[in-house]
């Protein structure tokens, strides 16, 4: 998936700030990592390259930590995302139904980004919210009892919440960043790494 | 240092925090618990409610968050504290009860029996917690504030005897302290039950400068959540838990270990600390001591194997976490070489009350091997979820039938998982065994982090240990040749067994690779991730043997050996809510008006069986596939 020109100008910009934040030590390379990735939502390899060349430290001891980690993404989370829960409780439930509608809907697999960078999917183990399984987080809102019917139900509220949006929606970043991605040619979903 | 003057120190920040809590119980305050699973079920919107409403009336009342009291199933959970009423607790709330509260009870005295979960105080009206099952085994010595205090104010801590420990502490020898540890018998409570006092012990003679304390909070097992919720409902018994720890190995640093995942415990932890520095119990010079100790978070980036102590430091040291050989512990060379002392969350939790209560005091619980409690967060099929402290020595059985009031919809009991990923599945018949550290190990299972997931008749063992598998598959960190690959066998063997291509060869091959596995690893992750494996083939032999002889799956859960089938001679023809509510368009209406399933186009999502009117019950499972030829046979 091709940098927004919003992300070039934070890898060029404020990195190196970040990075001298905390006093450039390869040993806080997981808190560099976290406020990068809070910075760009997820972590792009320019941005990687840059961190280890200014911690002065070989790519392959960044990239390393960033795949080992299941906080690390590699691919740009979507406009909305979808979790669903695969803990011991969820799975119980039903957890990877509500998984397999999701990939069927969204037409994306487990980890992918949708190539306009609408929609992103993710399994996370517990949530802990055992009680309320198959349990899936939708934009930080969480979902109890997600059947197949529940699915549709989410999707519709998507599409119904964008077309609202669309109309109301004036100039801004985000316009912008949907027009730059127009531009784009589409390209297949890339799959996370190590998976 | 001066002992007396440590003791007003003390009586002066005790003497204030109950003037603070005082003043609270002058005027009705409702108390809503606000933890992670709260908020899940909706806390803030009863909150927003309460505040609305009390607004309106007029009245001189508190809305106050607190954090859970593991009653999880009944969120969002309040508790009213009303002068010249008990304190009550309502459970299942929503806006519509929380206005009807604010108006019957806070306005006009009715306290709205019919809601009520339980009463906090004796009271002749209604029961207490005394008064159910649940009552009568618990016994809460870490859970004990969790739920009934402000976790983001420490004066409420404090009120409660919080930090007086501390106080005890740094009038004694450091010697002495970890004397009492020792007599105490505590155990880790972070799976492997290491006695503590030794650990602590190891670290205070090991030379190095400086000591380092360092709180395991990563929780990563599926089904775990007890740690999480102890750092959002009361985390300053850790912390204090922590310094009394520094102070006894001479410690001058801290770190808590949190997962980022768990963004609600980092922000109550972040202003704990903060507080606790304002009150001069953390910094320099504690109370007036001369003893200095800081605290510092440290962000976990979700990986389950930096559970493992060794894979925690490489992880605090930027690197990816993978476990060291041992010796040389922690407790000697830790973190960048340096002695650290390594506790999980509940163990650090037990330290206050041991050093304010003493060590015979701990041991009057529990058995003698493994004193004090244990705590589960119970989930799965069972009515009362939640987290749960019992005394160590209590029956399986007791937990999940009498605590946890038993299955719902009457189904039997299948199994019970205990110690996540790392544990194993028990049968009925082990229901009896006292748990501690040693006898569940005995039954193959581990202690573990605490997770205890009940299972009933509808879930497939096979499935279970094949999920589990997956999940420490994934998670193993590669260094180990024996867990890297050989997990990867058993899950690729257990898969084909769960689509029906197992041979009964396959069941020798995974006890063989399980027993590689355990001798073969470096860590507790490759010893015990064939364990799921090795208990279900102890206890549901059978289970496997239906997969592999019969492909059948007798819970009929593995979606490769069901099919779904809809009986005529139960289907209503004037229904159509399985037709519309097949994402596939699978189920279609047949001439004759009956509806049918085409196997072709049927993702097995379950959601016909769910839809189907009861009355009807039309919609089955079959196991194996082959009957649907049967039942389609007869009917033509």
């Amino acid at each position: 998936m091709k940098l927004l020109e919003r992300e070039k100008e934070i890898i060029s910009n404020e990195l190196q700030d970040i990075v001298d934040e905390y006093q450039s030590k390869p040993e806080n390379l997981i808190p560099i990592l976290q406020k990068v990735q809070d910075k760009l939502g997820y972590l792009p390899l320019p941005a990687m390259e840059k961190i280890a060349q200014a911690l002065h430290i070989p790519a392959v001891d960044v990239f390393g930590p960033a795949t080992f980690y299941n906080q690390f993404r590699l691919n740009p989370p979507g406009e909305h995302q979808v979790k669903v829960c695969m803990g011991t409780a969820c799975y119980m439930a039903g957890g990877s139904i509500a998984m397999e509608s999701f990939e069927r809907r969204l037409n994306i697999k487990e980890g992918e980004t949708s190539p306009d960078r609408k929609y992103s999917l993710e399994r996370v183990a517990c949530v802990g919210c055992c009680t309320m399984a198959p349990v899936v987080v939708v934009d930080d809102e969480v979902e109890g009892s997600v059947t197949p019917t529940r699915v549709d139900g989410i999707m519709l509220s998507f599409e119904a919440s964008d077309g609202e949006k669309k109309q109301e929606q004036v100039e801004g970043p985000e316009k912008e960043q949907r027009e730059e991605l127009e531009k784009e040619e589409k390209s297949e979903p890339e799959k996370k790494e190590g998976e | 240092m001066n002992s007396a003057s440590i003791g007003d120190f003390y009586a002066e920040i005790k003497s204030k925090a109950d003037a603070k809590v005082d003043a609270l119980k002058e005027k009705p305050v409702v108390w809503i618990g606000t933890a992670t699973c709260g908020k899940a079920a909706g806390a803030m919107e009863v909150k927003e409610a309460f505040e609305e409403a009390i607004k309106n009336s007029g009245l001189d009342a508190e809305v106050k968050e607190v954090g859970c009291m593991g009653y999880c199933y009944a969120e969002p959970l309040v508790i009213i504290s009303k002068p010249g009423f008990p304190d009550i607790c309502y459970g299942y709330l929503d806006e519509g009860l929380a206005n009807r509260l604010v108006e019957d009870f806070l306005m006009n005295d009715d306290p709205c029996f019919e809601y009520a979960l339980v009463a906090l105080e004796t009271n002749d009206y209604f029961p207490t917690f005394s008064d159910f099952p649940r009552g009568v085994y618990e016994e809460k010595i870490i859970l004990e504030h969790c739920g009934f205090i402000d976790p983001g104010d420490i004066d409420h801590y404090i009120a409660r005897e919080g930090y007086a420990s501390l106080a005890k502490t740094l009038r004694m020898q450091p010697e002495e302290v970890i004397r009492e540890m020792k007599d105490s018998k505590l155990r880790g409570r972070g799976g492997a039950g290491f006695p503590t006092g030794v650990k602590w012990e190891t670290c205070s003679m090991a030379a190095g400068e400086p000591k380092y304390v360092i709180c395991n909070g990563d929780e990563g097992d599926p089904g775990a959540f007890m740690d999480r919720n102890i750092l959002e409902s009361n985390p300053h018994q850790v912390i204090e838990g922590m310094i009394i720890c520094a102070y006894a190995v001479g410690a001058s640093r801290g770190y808590l270990y949190i997962r980022a995942e768990y963004p609600q415990a980092i922000l109550r932890v972040k202003q704990a600390i903060q507080q606790a520095r304002e009150k001069g119990l953390l910094g320099d010079s504690i109370m007036g001591s001369g003893f200095n100790f800081d605290l510092e978070i440290f962000q976990g980036s979700g990986a389950f194997v930096c559970g493992e102590e060794t894979a925690l430091l490489s992880s605090m040291e930027g690197k990816m976490g993978i476990p060291q050989q041992r010796p040389p512990h922690p407790a000697v060379s830790g973190l960048r070489g340096k002695p650290t002392v390594l506790n999980n969350v509940k163990t650090l939790c037990y330290v206050p009350p041991i050093i304010r209560k003493g060590a015979d005091w701990f041991k009057s619980t529990g058995t003698p091997e493994s004193p004090g409690t244990a705590v589960f967060s119970l989930v799965g099929k069972v009515n009362c979820t939640g987290l749960v402290e019992v005394p160590m020595g209590t029956t399986l059985r007791n937990v999940i039938f009498d605590v946890g009031e038993g299955i719902p919809e009457e189904k039997g009991f299948r199994a019970v998982q205990i110690g996540g990923p790392s544990g194993g599945c028990l049968p009925e018949s082990a229901l009896d065994i006292p748990i501690d550290f040693d006898s569940l190990q005995e039954a193959g299972a581990i202690m573990g982090s605490g997770g205890l997931v009940v299972m009933d008749e509808d879930d497939c063992m096979v499935a279970v240990a094949r999920y589990f598998l997956e999940f420490t598959q994934h998670e193993s960190c590669g260094k180990c040749t024996f867990c890297r690959l050989g997990t990867r066998q058993m899950l690729d063997l257990l898969t084909k067994i769960t689509k029906g291509e197992g041979e009964l060869s396959h069941l020798e091959i995974l006890r063989e690779l399980a027993e590689d596995i355990k001798g073969g690893s470096l860590c507790n992750l490759g010893k015990t991730a064939p364990n799921p494996v090795l208990t279900t083939l102890r206890y549901f032999k059978d289970e496997y043997e239906a997969h592999i002889n019969k492909r059948t799956c007798p819970a009929k859960m593995c979606p490769d050996l069901i099919v779904y089938y809809i009986a005529p001679e139960k289907c209503s023809k004037l229904c159509n809510v399985c037709v519309g509510s097949c994402p596939t368009e699978a189920v279609y209406t047949r001439e004759d008006g009956l509806k049918a399933i085409d196997q072709e186009k049927c993702v097995k999502c379950n959601n016909c069986l769910k839809t189907c009117p009861p009355e009807y019950n039309a919609v089955v499972k079959l196991s194996p596939p082959e009957l649907l030829k049967e039942k389609e046979g007869n009917l033509s």
